[in-house]
């Protein structure tokens, strides 16, 4: 094999059984204060049946993630290791392992020091997360983009009057998970991550920098980064049978911003990307607000979210998501089970196409939660980058086990 | 010069000679805000328990470490170790007693921070009967005071004053405040809801003292008389002077702090 996969982590889902008898095994014997985690279970239900006669109408699938955290050094040093699996019944490519975190922290009055396998989030807007980039999307995970990969780098952080500087040093580029022929919700011909190409000869072993600026000045919040390295975003290209992942080398400015007032928080991510290709280069935002109602029928909080995600490729952006409005609605009952409903779409301001989801949850009892999620595409014309999934709508019912 | 603003009634009362009550009740707020400063830092954890109307009940652990800022709100992280689907959830709070807080909330599972609004003081906190203003830094701006008698408490001679939040988004009309003469600790606090009707009731028990001046309960219990739901408190491992500075109260330290 030319390339390393990724999935190599975790081959087959014998090795993943095998781990995750492992973490039962630990966790039974109760090493309670430095181990937590959780299992859950998953099915998911398709409204359509499936376009390929390889994929399932309905799915079950099952995770396991394991925590383990010890703190030294009155807390300035910490070690932690979080292995995650996921057993699929159908897609072979969804039965995966990941090194969640297998890092190394040390904290001073002026300086952090991280090294090891960790996850790092930026920004600040709800719908999508444009300057968010050093980790890559376990799209398997969750079709939503929101489930990250670990990523091995070293990260020193410098601490002042001036805020927080952050250098990245990544020295191992991650491929994004992309489901199998059994999956739903991909694309008509599959990604065979076997096949991945680069263009930068040290492939994998590319070392990408990233440098960000941070910092709040009373009601705003600001982050200002630089990454230069493998694209996160892979290209395609087709050989007649399947998609084969391109990943090229940027540079990427990302700003993001968010002003705190009264219950207003208003919202700007922004990007400006450009590749080795001339003439690629390209801007994108997201920009909205949040406004929040309290003590609604009894004491829910009520929040509307609006934002407006921006493509300067307009109709030539491989996303969606070039000209769009985003509407949500998030429910929080501050009960004691913590139950909280989140209803939005993404909807294309020209052709009224759009994304419109739903997710619930709340915990049963001191250790379970149920959570609920819902998904319709609805593109309305065969340009948009939804036609894809236009029959693959689904809901998914998910019962967790904390501990 | 005095920090804290006077109420208009308090500088109208200069004309008499006598203490009026608004004056009183602010000077007894102001000795029990002075008897409690200077204690630097400190560190504790809290057992949360959740009663419903059928006495069912459900417990959280949290815990909290504060810093005391002289001349503005305190600084506090609190950290969430259960329910379980919630560990390592961490709240960092700057307050302030003019301008409106700043909150910051940690999400483990997405390594997110957040800045969350902090006008949502009237809200429950952790599906508690406590609402978030009843547990954060009690400066002596964000009320206006009168007392009302001194009496006896279950035994302990008490200053009875009645303060009204200063702060519009505040839950309560009013709260009547009984405070303990010796320790100037409140032992039990009546609220009273925007429509002026009681709604909870706060008692605190088992008052120790830290470094022979700082008093602490070891318990707290709010009952809502209106759903019959209670909370309680349970508080522990008080630790002062831990030499905490601004630093362990930052967002670096935030998205660190399981």
């Amino acid at each position: 094999m030319a390339t390393i996969s990724s999935s190599a982590y975790f081959s087959d889902a014998k090795n993943c059984l095998l781990v995750l008898l492992l973490i039962t095994g630990l966790v039974t014997k109760g090493y309670a204060a430095d181990l937590s985690g959780y299992t859950t279970v998953e099915y998911q239900r398709f409204v359509h049946r499936a376009l390929y006669p390889q994929q399932p109408r309905e799915n079950f699938s099952g995770a396991a993630q394991l925590s383990f955290v010890q703190k030294w050094d009155n807390g300035q040093q910490v070690f932690a290791f979080v292995p995650f699996v996921r057993l699929d019944q159908h897609d072979k490519q969804r039965t995966h392992g990941d090194i969640r975190e297998l890092t190394w922290l040390r904290a001073e009055n002026n300086w952090e020091l991280r090294l090891g396998i960790r996850k790092v989030y930026w920004g600040v807007t709800e719908s999508q997360h444009l300057v968010d980039i050093i980790n890559q999307t376990d799209l398997v995970e969750s079709p939503d983009g929101e489930e990250k990969l670990g990523q091995p780098l070293a990260n020193l952080a410098l601490i002042g009057d001036w805020g927080t500087v952050d250098i990245f040093v990544i020295p191992y580029f991650r491929e994004r998970t992309f489901p199998g022929t059994k999956g739903r919700i991909r694309t008509p011909l599959p990604v065979d991550n076997n096949q991945a190409l680069y263009t930068s000869d040290d492939k994998q072993r590319h070392i990408d920098y990233a440098l960000r600026w941070s910092h709040y000045i009373g009601d705003l919040d600001i982050g200002l980064a630089f990454f230069d390295g493998t694209n996160r975003d892979p290209g395609f290209i087709s050989n007649g049978t399947t998609l084969i992942p391109v990943y090229d080398q940027i540079q990427q400015w990302g700003l993001d911003l968010q002003a705190t007032k009264g219950s207003w928080l208003w919202k700007l991510e922004a990007i400006r990307r450009s590749g080795s290709t001339p003439g690629s280069a390209y801007n994108a935002t997201t920009s909205g607000f949040e406004y929040s109602f309290y003590g609604v029928l009894g004491n829910s909080d009520l929040g509307l979210v609006m934002e407006h995600l921006y493509d300067s490729r307009g109709i030539y952006a491989p996303t969606p998501f070039q000209d769009d409005l985003m509407l949500g609605m998030r429910w929080a009952m501050n009960d004691e089970q913590n139950t909280e409903a989140l209803v939005g779409v993404i909807a294309d301001l020209a052709s009224k196409g759009g994304v419109y989801s739903l997710e619930a949850s709340r915990r049963l009892g001191e250790n379970w939660k149920v959570n609920l999620e819902a998904r319709f595409y609805q593109p309305k014309k065969a340009s948009d980058p939804l036609i894809i999934y236009g029959s693959e709508d689904y809901a998914q019912l998910e019962i967790s086990y904390y501990f | 010069m005095r920090k804290w603003v006077l109420p208009l009634s308090v500088l109208l009362s200069f004309n008499v000679m006598a203490e009026t009550p608004a004056e009183k009740g602010l000077t007894i707020a102001i000795k029990a805000d002075k008897a409690d400063t200077g204690w630097q830092d400190m560190q504790s954890e809290m057992t949360m328990i959740l009663r419903n109307r059928r006495g069912d009940e459900t417990t959280r652990q949290i815990h909290n470490r504060q810093l005391e800022v002289m001349g503005d709100g305190d600084k506090a992280l609190s950290i969430f170790d259960s329910p379980n689907d919630v560990k390592g959830t961490a709240f960092l709070s700057h307050t302030h007693s003019k301008e409106a807080d700043d909150q910051w909330l940690y999400l483990p599972a997405l390594k997110r921070v957040k800045r969350i609004a902090s006008n949502n003081k009237s809200g429950p906190f952790m599906g508690s009967e406590f609402a978030y203003e009843d547990i954060t830094s009690q400066e002596v701006d964000k009320y206006t005071y009168k007392w009302l008698r001194d009496e006896k408490l279950d035994g302990q001679e008490t200053h009875v004053l009645e303060r009204y939040p200063t702060y519009k988004h505040s839950g309560y009309t009013k709260q009547v405040v009984w405070v303990d003469k010796e320790k100037l600790q409140a032992l039990k606090i009546d609220f009273y809801d925007r429509k002026g009707k009681l709604l909870k009731t706060l008692t605190a028990h088992g008052y120790q003292q830290y470094n022979s001046k700082y008093w602490r309960p070891e318990k707290m219990e709010m009952v809502n008389h209106v759903t019959s739901k209670s909370t309680t408190l349970n508080w522990s491992n008080y630790k002062f002077n831990n030499g905490f500075s601004d630093r362990d109260f930052d967002k670096n330290t935030l998205k660190r702090s399981r």
